[in-house]
């Protein structure tokens, strides 16, 4: 027996890989070059945004026949704004140094493109089962982004993952940093994270050429 | 059997394959090929993109030479083993001991440049399927002259690679790109490793590795004890033969200016873009010298020592007058259009000497101008463009009326 339908796996997997919210549809890119310069507060983003994608699709889906279309972002917007604050809640009473590091951002999670979108575009018109995949795989393969962007940002950058100094010890010079190593500070900057996602989007697209937009 | 006829051998023998076009590089670079054109009418002209990037190459050489020769000069001077040079063909100066140290410190800067950077392109080429590309020539001569001496070979290697790959294969090569690769390089070291790029101990050779030691040396380019607020030891004549610590080969402005006259006779680089963008930068330093004599500013103000500059002397400190000669005319990313050329020049000495005085964290600003002003330069050639069309609209209106 299996899990999931074949239908209602590809919700799951689908922006996982070949309509990735960052890397296809190019949403959600703001907090994706915000904070991901450590793996840590990739990985909490992650999760927030799976737990707000997740329950949100379920409650606009179950509303979706009772509210009117005139005011429907207003609802949407009081919804994600619900639960944002929530999560914020929740990190502050049990991460809070986390907390201050993402700071504003948790809180910007309601302008996160791929929230509206989700709702706008499938919750509002499914089921709240498939919606809550929906919103989980869209998370999901927001998240995966996010991870691997922080993976290589805090490696190159600070030397260390999860603040574990895995290169070595770059004031006492041990490990890599005897031979010279040093850690690249534009890794640190912005700039380098859209730098990071470009490539990303790069390699995607040269794995499966049917990704390659005509223009 | 000359080596002409074995390279079109072996080319005729890939033809096809996917190694072609690093083989049709190699022949083409040394030899005209014996192809010719069959049909439709063609223009002949000797300056073919290879030839324009060699004479680029041939006005570098001497600023190449000279950096040599300035490494062993500023390691030696700094530890105290000769005497100061005075005038430009001093002895001191020239001597085969400068130049054997400077060859063994700066030889493996371009040959990493050369070996790594070309090899992108071939490798780029090949993956592709296009011709190598001669962009790269210059760019590899450009890259040793603009790094600090004691630049660590791996970090010069990984900006290489990020450069060419970042800053020009992905936007479809030489031609494509949208910033200068050069200045690309520079800017990722700048960055990334900004302790090796900026400080009083990366100008000299060997000041890096005396840190600690009773005889340690150390010797901050004069636009980094301006942005510190001290003065400089240095005299106007040393200035501009060139005599003091800085990037490999933008020191003297003597041989730049001669590299500049160079490739303005050959036309190759743009008379427009170095004469404007020598006019905004001193145009800018007149107008901060005119902030310091109103004395809006006193002298306890951060900016004092660096708007008290002479105007004309932002010209001989720091790589302003190397990145006008020689990157800011770029044919690729400078503005096409001649009134384009006149604005992007202009901006690149305004930003260029602002960048200097207000932001001393970044002591030589000429590399974010002409970064900045490359992004510009087709949105200045758009509206030049767009002007042109207007006022010849206009013409046929009052002529049909």
């Amino acid at each position: 027996m299996r899990l999931l339908s074949k239908k209602d796996s590809r919700l799951i997997l689908d922006p996982l890989a070949d309509n990735n919210p960052i890397t296809i549809q190019v949403l959600g890119v703001c907090s994706a070059l915000a904070i991901t310069a450590q793996l840590k507060p990739s990985i909490v983003m992650a999760i927030s945004v799976i737990f707000v994608l997740g329950i949100g699709n379920v409650v606009i889906s179950l509303l979706r026949n009772i509210i009117p279309s005139k005011i429907r972002i207003i609802v949407q917007l009081i919804i994600v704004a619900a639960l944002v604050i929530m999560v914020d809640q929740v990190l502050k009473a049990f991460a809070y140094t986390l907390s201050k590091e993402l700071s504003v951002f948790i809180g910007l999670i309601i302008t996160n493109c791929i929230i509206m979108g989700r709702f706008e575009a499938f919750a509002l018109g499914n089921g709240p089962w498939r919606s809550f995949l929906d919103g989980v795989g869209n998370a999901l393969g927001y998240g995966v982004i996010l991870i691997i962007v922080g993976f290589f940002r805090e490696l190159l950058g600070s030397g260390t993952l999860f603040g574990f100094k895995v290169l070595g010890d770059s004031v006492e010079k041990t490990g890599l940093y005897a031979i010279g190593y040093e850690n690249n500070g534009f890794m640190v900057l912005p700039p380098m994270a859209l730098i990071v996602v470009g490539i990303i989007i790069w390699v995607q697209r040269s794995r499966n050429k049917e990704l390659i937009e005509e223009h | 059997m000359g080596l002409k006829h074995k390279l079109h051998r072996l080319k005729e023998k890939y033809k096809g394959k996917k190694m072609a076009p690093a083989f049709n590089a190699l022949h083409t670079f040394l030899y005209l090929p014996n192809l010719t054109t069959h049909s439709g009418g063609h223009i002949r002209a000797a300056d073919d993109l290879k030839r324009t990037m060699n004479i680029v190459i041939m006005a570098l050489l001497p600023c190449l030479i000279f950096g040599i020769y300035n490494a062993g000069y500023q390691h030696y001077l700094a530890l105290g083993d000769i005497q100061a040079a005075t005038g430009f063909f001093s002895p001191e100066f020239w001597s085969m001991e400068n130049f054997s140290l400077g060859a063994w410190k700066v030889l493996p800067l371009v040959l990493i440049s050369y070996g790594v950077g070309l090899g992108v392109e071939f490798l780029f080429a090949v993956i592709k399927g296009h011709e190598v590309e001669e962009g790269y020539l210059v760019t590899g001569m450009l890259v040793p002259l603009i790094v600090p001496i004691d630049i660590p070979l791996w970090m010069l290697t990984v900006a290489v690679i990020f450069g060419v790959v970042i800053g020009k294969e992905v936007f479809g090569g030489t031609g494509m790109n949208i910033l200068n690769p050069a200045l690309t390089i520079r800017a990722f070291l700048f960055f990334a490793y900004p302790t090796w790029m900026s400080g009083d101990k990366v100008w000299v050779s060997g000041a890096v590795e005396s840190i600690g030691q009773p005889d340690a040396i150390s010797g901050e380019t004069i636009l980094g004890s301006l942005a510190q607020g001290n003065s400089f030891g240095y005299d106007i004549m040393d200035m501009f033969y060139g005599f003091i610590p800085g990037s490999v080969g933008e020191t003297s402005t003597l041989l730049i200016l001669l590299g500049g006259l160079f490739l303005i006779f050959t036309k190759i680089g743009s008379w427009r873009i170095m004469l404007s963008s020598v006019l905004g930068a001193l145009g800018m330093g007149l107008i901060f010298n005119g902030v310091i004599s109103a004395e809006w500013i006193g002298e306890n103000s951060k900016f004092f020592s660096l708007m008290n500059t002479e105007f004309w002397q932002h010209l001989l400190i720091g790589g302003l007058a190397f990145g006008i000669v020689y990157m800011a005319t770029d044919p690729v990313t400078a503005s096409q259009t001649n009134k384009g050329k006149w604005i992007y020049g202009i901006m690149i000495g305004v930003l260029s000497v602002t960048i200097r005085v207000f932001n001393p964290a970044y002591p030589e600003g000429v590399m974010l101008a002409i970064l900045l002003m490359n992004v510009f330069a087709p949105t200045i050639d758009h509206y030049v463009l767009q002007g042109n069309i207007k006022k010849r609209a206009k013409r046929i209106k009052v002529k049909t009326i």
